[in-house]
């Protein structure tokens, strides 16, 4: 963990955020800042709105009160292109790729969409070699070299999941929103996800956002930690102050995840 | 690459010259066969190229290109964007009704208001006049697709489709409508529509057989163009996976906008250059059957080519008339039968399953090498 970060400037902030569904509260009132060059995690158990809240902060779904800024900017109503432009990326739950396009073509993509030659409608599209170095680059990154050929779609699934993180990388986002980026993987394709994103963050200007399930992996590489329970934010702060949080413990934690201070102490 | 950076620069555009024709080779050789078509034909039937069973072919062959561009704009927008539409006869109908409409009722008292002269002195009034027809089925186009584009970016999906047939729909029953019949012939259509004397289809077949071609070669080479460019490669990201493409800072709106403009402007030519041809403009054109067949051409083609769609307007056509010498006017329904039993065994189409195979034989044919190399 970062030893400054609680100085840093917010880049990312949640106001009173509220979402819902029919007669449902997926999001309660959720405030929440996220501080520039961290990582920082958001935890809860299944249904305590984590991914609802980053389609409310990426603009994939308006909220239904409260704000989001970017930047100092409120970028509450603006569409989901405008926000990937101003720099913040998602990835999501369900891996969410270009299927029937090779692996270069859907990195290509993420590089393209960033640069100015969206509306060259006669020029071939390899002739942009910046966007295709740059995909190149980024398959490197993600471990998917030799691959760059295959259909997306006939990649085994661990790597479906760099693949998407590929996208994102390619896309040069400021702030990245990864949504159980651990999902469906074994056990053993999981450190080398985390190498992944370790590196992104200590290699860039990069703030990433991380909702995961796997205890280990929060507490050892996050700077702040966030529980979500019910919509609601339960407890905010390193994962040193989380795992000896008595809330936290006594409300459920320490049920589902076991004894997290050990975990923290490492 | 080594050996590139090596050869001399001022050899690196003919190289590229060179590369590209090699990579075109399968389309030129095609092209080739084309424009020796008139004449071979003649010389092996014995017939005159401009008269007899050579005028006649030739006639069929214009109808296939101009339905084969119609088809491939039709796939630029199903096979490339992933946009399903059922009124892509409006464009069709509409290039061709502004065409006859304008050379029927317009071009006449242009002709006879203004003198447009070229500074040498020749008289360019009947060109200009021809001119501003097309000038004005771009300009038609442009609007119809735009229209359309808006409506998309409301209505997602099927519903999306039904309320394109119902925008269709409304164009063909203007088409149809009694009230203007003095202008549009209502049900009986345009007839005898005065084309310009140098491109009247049966005075100069072989002139507008390769008036034909070059058109269905120009639409194929800007096609190929844009589904390659970067705006082409948004396109099919489109069709791939929107709420990706949305996330990674892609207006759809935008896309699919640029994406109709461009299929409408292609399709509303091909209706124009088709009325010429038939010197009419009829409700058929307008009509939904229109739509169907260029549905049916791209899906037995294969979707998602620029190729497939043009070979599958070549079939449908050849082949429609095949079947009509035997089955008379319940051709159709032999047709469908065909149809089905032809997706059932090529569900990407000729070409798209051309495609799959070859490729799987391909890397079969290689894995039968390596592992014969490996045996010694
Ligand atoms: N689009 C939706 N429509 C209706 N209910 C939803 C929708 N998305 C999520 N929910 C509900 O909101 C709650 C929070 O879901 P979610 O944000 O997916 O939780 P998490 O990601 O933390 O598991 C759940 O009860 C879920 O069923
Ligand atoms: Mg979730």
């Amino acid at each position: 963990m970062a030893p400054e970060a609680e100085e840093r400037e917010i880049i990312l902030e949640a106001r009173n955020l509220r979402k819902e569904f029919g007669g449902l509260v997926a999001v309660d009132d959720v405030s929440i800042q996220i501080r520039a060059r961290t990582l920082h995690s958001i935890i809860g158990p299944n249904g305590a709105g984590k991914t609802t809240l980053f389609n409310l902060l990426s603009g994939t779904m308006p909220p239904t009160r409260g704000s989001v800024f970017f930047k100092g900017r409120d970028i509450t109503h603006l569409p989901p292109h405008r926000i990937a432009h101003l720099g913040l990326g998602r990835t999501f739950q369900i891996t969410n790729i270009f299927p029937n396009l090779t692996v270069l073509e859907n990195v290509r993509l993420g590089a393209q969409a960033m640069g100015r030659h969206n509306l060259r409608l006669l020029t071939h599209s390899d002739k942009y070699t910046q966007y295709l170095d740059q995909a190149e680059q980024v398959i490197a990154q993600v471990g998917l070299r030799g691959r760059e050929h295959m259909l997306a779609a006939n990649l085994p699934h661990g790597d479906k999941r760099k693949l998407e993180l590929g996208i994102m990388l390619a896309g040069n986002f400021e702030v990245l929103l990864l949504d159980e980026p651990t999902a469906g993987m074994s056990s053993e394709q999981v450190p080398a996800l985390l190498e992944i994103i370790h590196n992104i963050l200590t290699s860039g200007n990069r703030t990433i956002v991380l909702v995961e399930h796997r205890m280990d992996m929060v507490m050892s590489i996050s700077d702040f930690i966030t529980v979500m329970h019910q919509g609601r934010v339960l407890a905010e702060g390193t994962p040193r102050e989380i795992a000896s949080n008595e809330l936290v413990q006594s409300a459920y934690l320490g049920a589902l995840y076991g004894d997290l201070t050990a975990q923290a102490e490492k | 690459m080594a050996s590139q950076s090596k050869s001399p620069k001022r050899f690196a555009a003919l190289d590229s010259l060179l590369q590209g024709l090699k990579r075109s080779r399968g389309s030129l050789l095609v092209l080739a066969v084309l424009i020796l078509f008139p004449f071979v034909f003649a010389r092996i039937t014995g017939t005159s190229v401009n008269e007899g069973p050579a005028k006649y072919w030739q006639g069929q062959f214009i109808a296939v290109f101009i339905m084969a561009i119609f088809a491939m704009s039709y796939d630029l927008l199903l096979g490339y964007t992933g946009i399903l539409t059922f009124g892509h006869a409006a464009f069709f109908g509409g290039g061709a009704y502004t065409m006859a409409l304008f050379l029927t009722h317009v071009a006449p008292r242009f002709v006879k208001t203004y003198r447009v002269s070229l500074p040498g002195g020749l008289d360019v009034t009947e060109p200009s006049a021809f001119l501003l027809a097309i000038l004005l089925v771009v300009v038609v186009s442009l609007v119809l697709g735009l229209l359309f584009s808006i409506v998309s970016v409301r209505v997602k999906g099927v519903y999306f489709a039904i309320i394109t047939l119902a925008m269709a729909e409304a164009i063909h029953i203007l088409s149809k409508a009694t009230d203007f019949v003095k202008w549009t012939g209502a049900d009986e259509g345009l007839h005898g529509v005065p084309v310009p004397a140098w491109i009247n289809p049966t005075q100069y077949r072989l002139r507008f057989y390769f008036i034909a071609l070059a058109f269905a070669v120009v639409m194929y080479w800007l096609a190929r163009r844009i589904v390659n460019s970067p705006t082409g490669r948004i396109f099919v990201a489109l069709r791939e996976n929107e709420s990706r493409a949305r996330m990674i800072g892609y207006n759809p709106a935008l896309y699919r906008t640029i994406a109709f403009v461009v299929s409408a402007l292609i399709a509303g030519l091909a209706g124009a250059l088709f009325s010429v041809w038939t010197v009419s403009a009829t409700p058929s054109m307008t009509s939904a059957v229109t739509t169907v067949n260029a549905l049916i051409m791209t899906i037995l083609g294969g979707m998602g080519t620029l190729v497939g769609p043009m070979l599958g307007a070549a079939v449908l056509e050849f082949f429609g008339q095949f079947l009509y010498q035997w089955f008379g006017a319940r051709w159709p329904l032999v047709f469908g039968i065909i149809f089905i039993v032809l997706v059932m065994f090529l569900p990407y189409g000729i070409v798209g399953t051309w495609r799959l195979r070859s490729a799987q034989w391909k890397r079969r044919w290689s894995l039968r090498k390596q592992r014969a190399a490996a045996q010694e």
